[in-house]
């Protein structure tokens, strides 16, 4: 007991190294008969302080299931796999919520490790589903098949009332939840789901599932020749040669029942945004939605074999909720010091302090590993991306401070003379202090006479702790001349306005919207440091076929226009007086932002140009010798005759074809070469798009995308509803502090090197990143490989050099260095990665696949390559046991879910409603996004409102993404950092919808409100205070929808409840677990 | 009768023709032995306060191919109603509203006083008349602000219903939308880059107004305010908007570095403004107004390049093929010279610089669209300030001194053909019977376009004699001809001027006397000047001049009184004393003569010379020169060396400059200040006396003549010792032995030199 307590237990005692978590759900191929798989805890796993999480079943069990014609398929039915079935104990979690110490106590013998220790349960998990572990069991080795069983696999009636029985407290049953709903209550509804047998339909394509499994090697391996022990009999390992015999099967109660895919073409009529929502399926039963619909008489209609379907309990697997409190418990309170080499730092979903002792913090750099292999062998043979998520000019909370400024002087500051790399705490002063070795290449360097200072008795320099260089992570030099271009030092950048003005922008009241904001905003352009004014200079254009730029002098009594129609050949028509002070020209501008909205009041232009807007405020900066940055409004695709000039290529038939790619790729290579110029001149690019229709994303967001710029869409916009998530959006975007003209260098250890780059930049050679802007926000994955031997003495290093040109002009260098451990044990690689970062580089790598490779070959590599990571360490570092067993590294129990997420994210497996430009906005967006982006973005937060009392000043705990987790009776809140969702059971009090909504009842609620009304009551205080907080924390203004259940907005909100089955096709959390297991042990065999 | 003198005399003030011959040689190979052409002067519009416009239309000749208007000349049978074309004979009926005609009831056209008469055509809109500005900005800021000032005067001095625009120019070209209130707008064009008409129209917006059109689709004339009202404005309506725009004229905001010269572009603006006026409002009335204070640097249409260490290209440059851009701006030019031509618009160059500007590439566009060209050295020079007034001018009528789109066609009787015609006109390429296939000046044509003319605007017209020698006049014929201008007068009426003229015709061997006495030097040296300074445009300086010495030669041989091979015994008739005189001018003129001048100033003074009258024409070919001093009232004196004397004050007028020169000693007189001093008032009256004759002379000549007031070694004399015929030079001046006059330092020769020769060579039978 004490290994199982260990990890049981707490999580608080995961810190301490030598404890060992692991948990090994199995059914020994002994128990079979009787309860056909068991789940207990694994005492011990062989390396300490990982936690392993394991699913097995008796591969005998699993034919028999999978082939209703073998006998033995009947007693699975009967005995339900989850821990709460076979052991008395686990009923707990049906009852009261117990208190966590009980529940730690109590599963602590059966649960599943550190993934089901829940401090406090998540309160869905009671209501949950008891799923079945046959089930799942069942679906194991058919490749495909998992997640979707048929009817007639509901477990016998018996065994779902039993369920119920637990249940009636609340009646939240999983009714909802699509795929993995108890047996009892899911059961009925099964329809939803593809069947099970469905192997040929799911082959041929129809099933929703399969998608994401096809490329999943075909589990034949197990049966036949695997150590497993499985009956020989019924090999239903399966594989398309199996299909006959399950189409045999299945082909009476399903084949039909189940909805082509076809079905889910019917466009869903919510709002594009969200367009990706797949549409209801159509065979859907009535009953599906029905909260109280528990067991259902379909039930006792069906084939008695096919009732014997069990369920993997969704609460037995690890949970991203669960992972996500314990790590805020357990690190939440301490700050996270830097001092020591290769440490994790807490989830980015973790608020904590950073005390920067000689490592960037986390905020600023985030490592898949901070435990690197010395090998390339045994990097290639762990499969697990090495990479660094850099954001180097993030913003930190107010109680760090932001990196010091150094100053070395004329010389400019002090480096390395072979590698160049930058002084860091990690150089070594040797003889005295007269010379330093690199700590990169190893080089010895003198040290410069006014640099010297003499070492202490440890070999330091006695000033370390004065200079930032030689004791902070994270510092910033001032650049020297040397490091400007033409050797001039910058001028201040500038910001151009650039607005469409053809008649949808009119139209749509957005020029006016954006001239009235224009006028206050100005004041609060982005300054440094204490100074009184911005150092920003501004200037205007607005725009429709032809570009009309602004002369506002601040010497002018009023502005003047200057109409450029010559749009194939872009040039700047003036000079003086096109960029000015905002202060010194304010009665110009603002008379200009004036008449701008009057002046094209009747206008009946509308075709646009886009390239040559971009072109002129490239010229326009290139002329006044400053790097800058253009904010483009633009409403249509660009049509007029002009460089640029764009056609409707929108075409959904080469979704799954291998011409899909062409729909991400831009439509020109015009635009290349204009960001290539824009970067050259340190011209940032922000691109507001306000499209009514197709506008192809994909290719306007080349510049944007090249420079270092945002793209903010806002389809369909219309003042009234969208005008407080753009002008939000806009402030922000206006205000954000940004570096300009900027070079990123990341230079490592010799051993590593950076070879691959993600992000918002330009890279004209293979080791500068060049970004003509780069703001707080941006993000840039840098992907490691081996070039050499590491030692494990020395560990590595990174240090990340970004030369920019600040907000004021000034020319600095901002450095971050880390240094990271390095292992020649996998297991020590494995213990320290970083699920969240991997994602991140894994979402980043797949996202940019899909501009060279057909979608399903992406995902497939996704999907290898975590299972050779998974296989890897199952194989390498795992305690031998029965293949059969799913075994998961404590660091990466979420790898499964997370992976999941990101491969039916609206890029990898579009929905019917997701429009090519809206999978081609998110695809850019997630390329710049940082971790704690990435995460909730894959994994969207589900906050319960009325769970907690209304007077709990924290956050409510968040639930796991399911519809299973949403009862009827709560509201939610859903964000993912794009969209935010506030949804109303049916049955919700009516004081609740009174105090929040100011109505009545449920039926009263406008579906789709998306503010809510200002009430002087402490819930409705509550829930707009905690929306607005939510936003607050996101970079982008999250525009609220009001979801009611069962109406028909609902489906969009479903979209985003990601563990379960996606009706684009994406598998259910647990579908997919079972066939990453699949996977995994086909690799092992 | 009256002698020829007072004949001529009579013939120009009345209809503003000068002919070489006034008695006609008649047959073709006797006037081929006259030497000069059959030739006239014309000026068509000539300022006639007698001769009130007539209110109805020309009475055509029915004959399609001929189509004379009736004239004093044809035969008119009263009873009949029927009148006989003087030119093709052909027999015409008169038209009803002719019904009340007798010999006492005569229309005016009909009474040999109105040999030229002036129709009013009622018929047709009248469109306004169109001033396009179109302004460089790259000028020095006191430059500018003048510049700014002249135009701002001008919009008070232009008709009220007249439409402006403005074309700004310097390394871009801005063309100012006038009619928006608030914010000012201006589109802006690349000053590098050619555009065609069709992509200015279609940048300018020009285009698009199809769509209103047809919705408010009462007839083009609604169209035409419509579509050019945001560039071009009546005065009245936005006379305040323009001068402020005018006000808040900024230089050119573009930086120039060092050693650079501004970027200018010269060519696009042209362009752009020639291609404004052809989308909006072909075949009307209207000036480009071209001010520019450099060459153009850039974009087509460039002069030179922006690198101020490499200088504008000189004579010397052009000689040894070493300007780069002359050719192609040239092009540039002359091809939007030709679109502006077909257009009717006329294009008027204003450049006042120091260095040239490149009128020499741009001369064609003032040339063929009858445009006016300035040269000075400054905007805020009183030269331009004035010139500039002076074209706003009115006449007794109160009417501008301008007309515009004018054609002018040439009929002659069957004796004649119209050779060419030189002037600032186009041809129109009219193929009529009466053209001949020998081209003088610019032929094969009986039409011209005259885009822009005002009352001095005098064309050299060509004849050629086809009467076959064996064929002859019957006694007492005349040959007669029709000139016909149709133009828009200032007032926008069009109008049409029909001048008819008849020569008797007489045979050359028997009554040479006849034609000799009928000769008219002054026009004729004109006419022959004219050809050659055509010719010298083509071809090199020497060949023309050898052409023109050969001419003059072949004259003297004709006409001169002489023993062979005895030069002494040479002697010409009056009518023709001067002739040689002027010929020796003419050849050290600047406009047969590039030396000392740039190529721009060639430019321009060639310019002026094919469209002054014979009187100004004079002046350029042979300054006057006269003489102040004690001894007596002023007098014109010799243009001689001989007639620099210490104690006179000379005042000469070339017609581009006004020279007045002190001698020696009246400079020494004046240096002491004896004007100063009561006693000796005489001397200030001497001092003041060429001064006021001088200002009379600037008041009344367009463009304002450069002034200029020297005196005895100043550096401003060589204006006036390079115009003097060098009798006294520092080879000959002892030899002369005299004491008068003021040696020359030069090589030229001097006229006697000249006339000796010229003796020698028409007494030779070598020749």
């Amino acid at each position: 007991m004490t290994g199982e307590t260990k990890w049981g237990c707490t999580h608080n005692e995961r810190q301490p190294v030598s404890s060992t978590c692991a948990a090994i759900w199995a059914a020994p191929a002994c128990l079979p008969r009787v309860s056909s798989i068991q789940l207990w805890w694994a005492t011990r796993v062989h390396s300490p302080h990982h936690s392993l999480w394991s699913l097995q079943w008796p591969s005998t069990r699993l034919s028999a299931n999978i082939s209703p014609r073998f006998p033995g398929s009947q007693p699975f039915g009967s005995v339900p796999l989850t821990p709460v079935v076979s052991q008395p104990t686990v009923l707990q979690p049906y009852g009261p919520p117990p208190t966590s110490a009980q529940v730690t106590a109590q599963l602590a013998g059966m649960q599943i490790s550190g993934a089901v220790a829940p401090a406090l349960p998540p309160v869905g998990l009671g209501y949950g589903s008891p799923a079945s572990l046959a089930s799942a069991s069942g679906s194991f080795p058919n490749p495909g098949l998992y997640g979707s069983y048929p009817q007639g696999q509901a477990p016998p009636l018996s065994q779902a009332q039993g369920h119920l029985g637990a249940q009636p407290p609340q009646r939240s049953a999983p009714p909802q939840a699509s795929t993995f709903t108890s047996p009892a209550s899911g059961g009925p509804r099964m329809p939803s789901m593809t069947g099970p047998f469905l192997p040929g339909q799911g082959f041929g394509g129809p099933s929703l599932s399969q998608p994401n499994h096809v490329s999943s090697p075909p589990p034949q391996a197990l049966p036949p020749g695997t150590q497993m022990t499985g009956p020989p009999g019924p090999p239903p390992p399966m594989h398309s040669s199996q299909q006959p015999g399950y189409q045999l099967q299945q082909n009476g109660s399903f084949g039909p029942a189940r909805g082509p895919q076809p079905n889910y073409g019917s466009p869903y009529p919510g709002a594009p945004t969200f367009g990706s929502q797949p549409g209801p399926p159509q065979p859907l039963p009535p009953k599906r939605l029905d909260p109280d619909a528990i067991p259902s008489p379909q039930l006792n209609e069906l084939p008695p074999q096919q009732k014997t379907r069990h369920r993997i309990d969704p609460d037995a697997i690890p949970s991203p909720i669960q992972v996500i409190e314990d790590d805020r418990n357990n690190r939440g309170s301490e700050p996270f010091v830097t001092g020591v080499r290769g440490q994790v730092p807490p989830l980015v979903t973790t608020n904590f302090l950073v005390k920067d002792q000689g490592n960037a913090s986390p905020r600023y750099i985030r490592c898949t590993s901070y435990n690197i292999p010395c090998t390339s062998d045994m990097a290639k043979q762990a499969q697990v991306p090495l990479a660094a998520v850099i954001k180097p000019l993030a913003r930190l909370p107010p109680e760090e401070v932001s990196p010091y400024v150094v100053d070395h002087g004329e010389s400019g500051p002090l480096r390395c003379n072979r590698c160049k790399a930058y002084m860091c705490p990690f150089m070594q002063f040797i003889e005295g202090g007269r010379r330093f070795q690199c700590c990169f290449c190893s080089c010895i360097n003198d040290v410069p006479p006014q640099y010297f200072q003499h070492l202490d008795h440890t070999g330091k320099r006695v000033d370390a702790y004065d200079r930032p260089e030689l004791s902070l992570g994270s510092y910033e030099f001032l650049a020297t001349v040397d490091y400007c271009k033409n050797n001039k030092f910058p001028s201040p950048p500038a910001f151009i306005f650039m607005i469409d003005v053809s008649y949808n922008a009119i139209r749509s009241g957005l020029v006016r919207l954006l001239c009235e904001e224009l006028k206050s905003l100005l004041d609060f352009l982005p300054r440094e440091g204490g100074t009184e004014e911005s150092a920003i200079r501004v200037g205007f254009v607005t725009y429709n076929k032809v570009l009309h730029f602004y002369n506002v002098k601040s010497s002018l009594a009023q502005p003047q226009m200057m109409v450029v129609s010559d749009v194939a050949d872009m040039f700047v028509p003036l000079l003086d007086g096109f960029l000015v002070n905002v202060s010194e020209s304010r009665a110009v501008i603002t008379s200009l932002l004036d008449q701008i909205p009057e002046m094209f009041a009747d206008t009946r232009e509308t075709e646009t140009v886009f390239a040559p807007v971009i072109q002129a405020g490239m010229e326009a900066l290139k002329a006044a010798e400053c790097a800058g940055k253009l904010f483009l409004f633009h409403t249509s695709l660009p049509i007029a005759e002009a460089p640029g000039k764009l056609k409707n290529r929108d075409d959904r038939k080469l979704i799954n074809t291998d011409k899909e790619k062409t729909l991400f790729q831009p439509q020109t290579g015009a635009y290349q070469t204009l960001a290539k110029e824009c970067v050259a001149q340190g011209c940032c690019v922000d691109l507001f798009l306000f499209p009514n229709q197709y506008v192809d994303v994909a290719t306007l967001s080349v510049v944007p995308q090249l420079t270092g710029g945002s793209v903010y869409k806002y389809a369909c916009f219309q003042v009234e509803n969208d005008q407080e998530r753009f002008l939000s959006d806009l402030r922000r975007d206006v205000q954000k502090v940004v570096g300009f003209d900027a070079v990123m260098r990341v230079r490592t250890s010799t051993g590593i090197r950076a070879v691959d780059f993600f992000g918002a930049f330009y890279m004209s050679n293979t080791t500068d990143v060049e970004l003509a802007g780069l703001d707080g926000d941006k993000t840039v994955t840098v992907e490691f490989k081996h070039d050499d031997r590491l030692n494990e003495e020395s560990g590595a290093l990174l240090q990340c050099a970004l030369l920019y040109t600040s907000c004021a002009g000034q020319r600095r260098l901002r450095i971050h260095n880390l240094a990271l451990n390095c292992c020649t044990q996998l297991a020590d690689l494995y213990r320290n990665c970083e699920t969240d970062t991997l994602i991140n580089y894994m979402a980043k790598f797949a996202y940019r696949g899909v501009l060279n490779s057909p979608v399903k070959t992406v995902r497939d590599t996704l999907i290898t390559q975590c299972a050779q990571i998974l296989a890897c360490y199952r194989k390498n570092c795992a305690s031998p046991s029965s293949a059969g067993q799913l075994i998961l590294p404590e660091c990466m129990k979420l790898l499964p879910v997370y992976l999941n997420c990101v491969l039916k994210s609206d890029v990898l497996q579009p929905g019917a409603e997701v429009t090519t430009d809206d999978r081609a906005y998110v695809r850019q967006l997630v390329t710049s996004m940082d971790v704690a982006e990435t995460n909730v973005f894959f994994y969207p937060r589900l906050l319960p409102l009325t769970k907690s009392p209304i007077e709990s000043a924290t956050e409510p705990p968040a639930v796991r993404a399911s519809e299973e987790r949403l009862s009827n009776g709560d509201i939610y809140l859903l964000e993912n950092g794009l969209n935010l969702f506030l949804w109303v059971g049916a049955s919700v009090q009516q004081g609740v919808v009174q105090s929040l909504f100011n109505v009545s009842s449920f039926s009263q609620i406008t579906s789709g409100l998306s503010v809510l009304p200002v009430l002087d009551n402490p819930l409705s205080k509550k829930v707009r205070g905690l929306i607005d907080s939510l936003r607050a924390q996101r970079s982008r203004y999250m525009k609220l929808i009001v979801v009611k259940q069962e109406d028909k907005l609902e489906m969009l909100f479903k979209h985003f409840l990601v563990e379960d089955k996606s009706l684009s096709g994406g598998a259910s959390y647990v579908d997919f677990l079972c066939h990453m297991h699949k996977e995994i042990r086909q690799l092992l065999s | 009768m009256a002698t020829y003198l007072e004949f001529i005399q009579q013939n120009e003030e009345r209809d503003g023709v000068r002919f070489s011959w006034n008695v006609w040689p008649s047959s073709r190979l006797e006037a081929t032995r006259m030497v000069v052409p059959l030739a006239c002067l014309l000026t068509p519009l000539k300022e006639r306060p007698d001769l009130p416009p007539v209110q109805y239309e020309p009475v055509l000749c029915s004959r399609p191919t001929c189509k004379a208007i009736l004239n004093p000349l044809c035969q008119v049978d009263y009873r009949a109603k029927l009148w006989a074309c003087n030119f093709c004979f052909q027999r015409n009926q008169f038209p009803p509203a002719y019904t009340g005609i007798s010999e006492v009831n005569q229309p005016a056209e009909l009474m040999p006083q109105f040999s030229t008469i002036e129709y009013v055509i009622q018929r047709g809109a009248q469109s306004p008349l169109i001033f396009l500005y179109v302004v460089d900005t790259c000028l020095e800021e006191d430059d500018l602000q003048a510049l700014k000032e002249s135009l701002q005067m001008s919009l008070s001095l232009l008709p009220p219903d007249a439409l402006v625009g403005l074309i700004t120019f310097g390394r871009m070209v801005q063309v100012h939308e006038l009619s928006c209130e608030g914010i000012s707008k201006s589109y802006v064009f690349r000053g590098t880059k050619d555009l065609t008409a069709k992509q200015i129209q279609d940048m300018l917006g020009l285009t698009k107004p199809a769509m209103p059109m047809q919705q408010a689709r009462p007839g083009p004339p609604q169209e035409h305010p419509f579509v050019s009202s945001r560039f071009l404005q009546p005065v009245h309506k936005i006379d305040m908007n323009l001068t402020d725009l005018l006000g808040e004229l900024q230089r050119d905001p573009w930086p120039v570095t060092q050693g650079k010269r501004p970027l200018r572009s010269t060519g696009v603006a042209l362009s752009i403004a020639v291609g404004l006026l052809e989308g909006t409002f072909p075949n009307t009335g209207a000036r480009i107004m071209l001010f520019t204070g450099g060459p153009p640097t850039q974009g087509p249409g460039m002069v030179v390049g922006d690198e101020l260490k490499v200088p504008i290209r000189s004579w010397h440059d052009i000689e040894k093929d070493n300007a780069r851009f002359m050719k192609k701006a040239t092009k540039h030019y002359e091809m939007l010279a030709n679109r502006t031509a077909t257009n009717g618009h006329c294009i008027d160059i204003y450049a006042c610089a120091l260095d040239q500007t490149g009128l020499l590439e741009m001369k064609c566009c003032a040339n063929l669209t009858g445009g006016h060209m300035v040269m000075g050295d400054s905007f805020n020079t009183s030269l331009f300030k004035q010139t500039f007034q002076r074209i706003f001018s009115k006449d007794f009528n109160g009417d501008f001194r301008m007309a515009f789109g004018a054609t002018l066609e040439v009929k002659t009787s069957r004796e004649l053909k119209v050779a060419g015609a030189i002037g600032p006109c186009v041809s129109l390429n009219v193929k009529g019977p009466c053209v001949s296939e020998n081209e003088l000046g610019v032929g094969g044509t009986n039409q011209w376009k005259i885009c822009g003319l005002d009352p001095t605007s005098t064309l050299g017209i060509y004849f050629e004699v086809v009467n076959q020698h064996n064929a002859p006049v019957p006694q007492g014929g005349r040959g007669a001809i029709q000139f016909v201008t149709q133009y828009q007068h200032s007032s926008t009426q069009r109008r049409i001027r029909v001048t008819t003229i008849a020569r008797n015709w007489a045979d050359a061997q028997s009554q040479l006397r006849h034609i000799e006495a009928a000769f008219d030097q002054e026009a004729a040296a004109v006419l022959m000047a004219r050809l050659g300074v055509f010719r010298a445009e083509s071809e090199e300086g020497p060949d023309v001049l050898r052409w023109l010495d050969r001419q003059l030669i072949r004259l003297c041989q004709k006409f001169g009184q002489y023993n062979k091979e005895d030069p002494t015994s040479f002697r010409l008739s009056d009518s023709f004393s001067l002739y040689p005189q002027f010929m020796f001018h003419l050849r050290r003129s600047p406009f047969l003569q590039v030396f000392n001048n740039s190529p721009d100033e060639s430019s321009y003074y060639r310019h002026h010379f094919a469209r002054q009258d014979l009187t100004q024409s004079l002046i350029m070919i042979q300054p006057i020169l006269y003489s102040y001093s004690f001894h007596g009232p002023p007098e014109p004196v010799l243009l001689d060396s001989s007639s620099i004397l210490a104690d006179r004050i000379l005042l000469m007028d070339t017609f581009f400059q006004i020279v007045i020169y002190l001698g020696e000693t009246i400079a020494q007189w004046r240096k002491a200040g004896y004007q100063d001093m009561p006693e000796y008032e005489n001397f200030k009256h001497l001092l003041q006396a060429p001064l006021d004759d001088a200002q009379e002379i600037l008041q009344a000549r367009f463009p304002m003549p450069r002034y200029i007031n020297t005196e005895h070694g100043g550096s401003q004399a060589r204006f006036l010792l390079s115009k003097v015929n060098p009798s006294q030079t520092h080879n000959n001046l002892y030899a002369w032995g005299q004491e008068t006059g003021a040696p020359i330092l030069t090589d030229d020769v001097s006229l006697q030199v000249f006339m000796d020769h010229l003796k020698k060579l028409a007494v030779s039978s070598a020749c």
